[in-house]
């Protein structure tokens, strides 16, 4: 009889335990931050980390209130290492949320280590299209922008502009064909070149040969890193800027392009969400506290890095720092009530951001350094995705 | 289809095809007169231009940068050959192919331990703009540089292989070794030698490729394969064989690049036509070596006995 009761207090005792967290707020919070911080790639995930940090520092250390603990792991650009960093971060350290992935591929192959652990993955980069669509996820957000946002952008930035031909360039892979298409959807001029170069490539200088003959009006690449500086490069060193107009997706354009490109840069144009002279007062403290810790100006990944520890930060907040009720935090991440360097924007159904789209023109600021600025008004308003009604979340 | 495109991408293979030669010619004398697999020849382009971005970093020229890297590359050849190449020669083709490979490896992370993945190096400023060849025809005066310096090099190569006493000595190590050596020639000696100039020749391609491809680790691995590409063709041992099959790789993978999806865009549907053009003009350049070792399985200019 006096074991029974034993027993029964103790699995009272128990239940007691684990029903408490329930009730009552976490004491910290644990994010698990996972990008390439290595080798030729990193300079996004490294600016990606440097923004996030920011705003948890500028936080006070704290995140919704709780103090913040954020475990790091760096990919090396390798898949595989990015998944074994999300099981141990998820399943040995339990954290609460997961972010960091700068490249869809790595971000695609961890992710499902969250989904089945119903953590969190809060993007600040990679936003492919089928998880805009089909495959969209209660527990996925995106703070950046869809893949194809800067693509359809751009392609309707020439279209509004009015560039009769264009003739467009990306690497001969998933991706690429992908950007090549968005920009497409929304170009209604004519294509006089199409074509897709090896992964990889360095020299495009039978590329460069051919846009010289075809005299396009305007020339669209998505050459992400070295292939996208070299590109750049050579197109000024065959004189081609001279005629014909460069127009780029932001992130090929930005901040770390310029540092290693230089003068070459000036008057490109590129379709972007955000820039470093956006005037709310969320950004100028952005980037003027990002200036004094960094010594250098934020670029687009930046400020995604920034973004996303400011939507965390908002919804365990308004949860009133309730990590467990799942529901609830979905709904607060949902809400995104806090000051982004962007501006306003919103969440669409499938979680993805709808938000605006500006034409930047890289131009030297006051000081003389290369920026990228933004030229009139927005290309597109409150743009969501082309996918989102294929998802079938509400 | 006009002139000037054709003209454009014909310069551009010239000035790709010329690099070849640089990165062939130290290969197939290698090849030709000890009969050794040295896969590690990319890893000299790899630290050649290394070098040369980091001493321009230091003085702050490019031409001085490039200047010192090449007598240093040099050195550093001499010194894999003495140390290591050597015990090589008798071996069998396989025990060399995996010797070198480990060499690759090892140098590869070498390189990463003092300099990083990667380093930056710019042309200089003054031929980072176009110049206007005619009117209407502009082309990049960096790519002209390369041109004029890889036809100088070519010649002097030339030069040295058939107007001088060492020249002749490596023509006769390379047609047949061991005639040469009852001949009395220190064979040795000569190979030292071969081996510096070949890594001077990469120091040179290296320093002069890096502004227009990236100075990285693992760059030399890519260009090697076309490197071997180029002596197959050219016959193994032959300088003469070297420049022509370098000037013909070079041209058959720019206008390939070029051309081809033009071609095929006038033969198949649109959507064929671009995933087909690529993929082709990749493949071209083994489709040459093919057809060349169909017809002349020893290559166009064989020196070997």
């Amino acid at each position: 009889m006096k074991l029974k009761l034993l027993k029964l207090s103790l699995i009272l005792n128990l239940c007691a335990l684990t029903a408490l967290p329930v009730a009552h707020a976490a004491d910290k919070i644990k994010i698990g931050f996972v990008s390439t911080l290595s080798g030729p790639s990193s300079a996004l995930g490294v600016d990606i980390k440097n923004g996030f940090d920011l705003a948890v520092k500028l936080n006070g250390g704290n995140l919704g209130g709780l103090p913040a603990e954020v475990l790091v792991g760096d990919d090396q650009f390798k898949p595989d290492v990015a998944k074994q960093f999300f099981e141990k971060f998820i399943k040995r350290d339990k954290v609460d949320f997961m972010t960091g992935v700068v490249f869809s591929n790595i971000m695609l192959a961890a992710l499902p280590e969250a989904i089945e652990d119903k953590v969190f993955y809060v993007s600040p980069n990679a936003a492919p299209s089928s998880i805009a669509g089909k495959d969209c996820n209660p527990y996925f957000f995106a703070v950046s922008w869809p893949n194809d946002a800067y693509h359809e952008s751009a392609g309707q930035y020439a279209s509004t502009k009015g560039y009769k031909s264009a003739y467009i360039l990306a690497p001969n892979y998933v991706a690429g064909k992908d950007s090549l298409a968005g920009f497409k959807r929304f170009y209604n001029g004519k294509v006089i070149g199409e074509v897709y170069t090896k992964l990889g490539q360095l020299d495009y200088s039978a590329e460069l040969a051919d846009i010289r003959a075809a005299k396009p009006d305007i020339v669209y690449t998505f050459l992400p890193g070295g292939m996208g500086i070299n590109f750049i490069k050579q197109f000024v060193a065959a004189g081609l800027n001279k005629d014909i107009k460069l127009v780029l997706p932001g992130f090929s354009s930005d901040q770390d392009i310029i540092r290693s490109v230089g003068e070459d840069m000036l008057g490109i144009y590129d379709a972007a969400h955000w820039a470093p002279e956006m005037t709310n007062a969320a950004n100028k403290k952005f980037v003027a506290e990002f200036e004094k810790e960094y010594k250098r100006l934020p670029s687009v990944y930046a400020s995604q890095g920034y973004d996303t520890a400011l939507l965390i930060d908002a919804a365990v907040r308004a949860s009133k720092g309730n990590l467990e009720d799942k529901e609830l935090l979905r709904k607060n991440l949902k809400e995104a009530k806090f000051a982004s360097v962007r501006g306003d924007f919103k969440f669409g159904n499938n979680q993805f951001p709808v938000q605006n789209y500006y034409l930047r023109e890289v131009v030297k600021d006051s000081q003389g350094r290369l920026v990228n600025r933004i030229m009139g008004q927005p290309i597109f308003t409150n743009r969501g995705d082309a996918f989102s009604n294929e998802c079938m979340m509400k | 289809m006009d002139l000037i495109l054709i003209l454009e991408q014909s310069l551009n293979g010239l000035q790709f095809g010329l690099m070849l030669f640089l990165l062939a010619a130290g290969l197939t004398l290698v090849f030709g007169i000890m009969d050794m697999i040295n896969l590690a020849h990319g890893s000299l382009y790899m630290i050649g231009a290394f070098l040369a971005a980091w001493l321009a970093q230091m003085t702050q020229s490019f031409w001085l940068g490039m200047a010192l890297a090449i007598p240093l590359t040099g050195l550093v050849g001499m010194v894999l050959e003495y140390t290591i190449l050597r015990t090589l020669y008798e071996r069998d083709h396989l025990s060399q192919v995996l010797a070198t490979f480990a060499l690759i490896l090892i140098l590869n992370e070498s390189v990463k331990m003092i300099w990083g993945s990667d380093l930056a190096l710019s042309a200089p400023r003054a031929l980072s703009g176009p110049v206007e060849l005619f009117p209407g025809f502009r082309y990049p005066s960096y790519r002209l540089l390369i041109i004029g310096v890889g036809l100088l090099v070519a010649l002097l190569m030339w030069l040295l292989v058939t107007r001088t006493k060492m020249g002749a000595w490596v023509r006769a190590g390379a047609s047949n070794r061991e005639m040469a050596m009852a001949m009395g020639l220190n064979i040795q000696k000569i190979f030292t030698f071969v081996f510096a100039l070949g890594a001077c020749l990469c120091a040179v391609a290296g320093t002069l490729l890096a502004p227009l491809f990236a100075v990285q680790v693992g760059m030399g691995e890519g260009i090697l394969i076309l490197a071997f590409v180029v002596i197959v063709i050219g016959g193994i041992g032959s300088i003469w064989g070297a420049f022509v099959g370098s000037i013909m790789v070079g041209c058959v993978d720019t206008l390939g690049r070029s051309l081809l999806p033009h071609l095929f865009r006038e033969l198949f549907p649109a959507q064929l036509a671009a995933s087909l053009g690529p993929a082709m003009a990749s493949i071209m350049v083994y489709l040459l070596m093919i057809v060349v070792l169909f017809i002349r399985p020893q290559g166009l200019f064989s020196r070997r006995a």
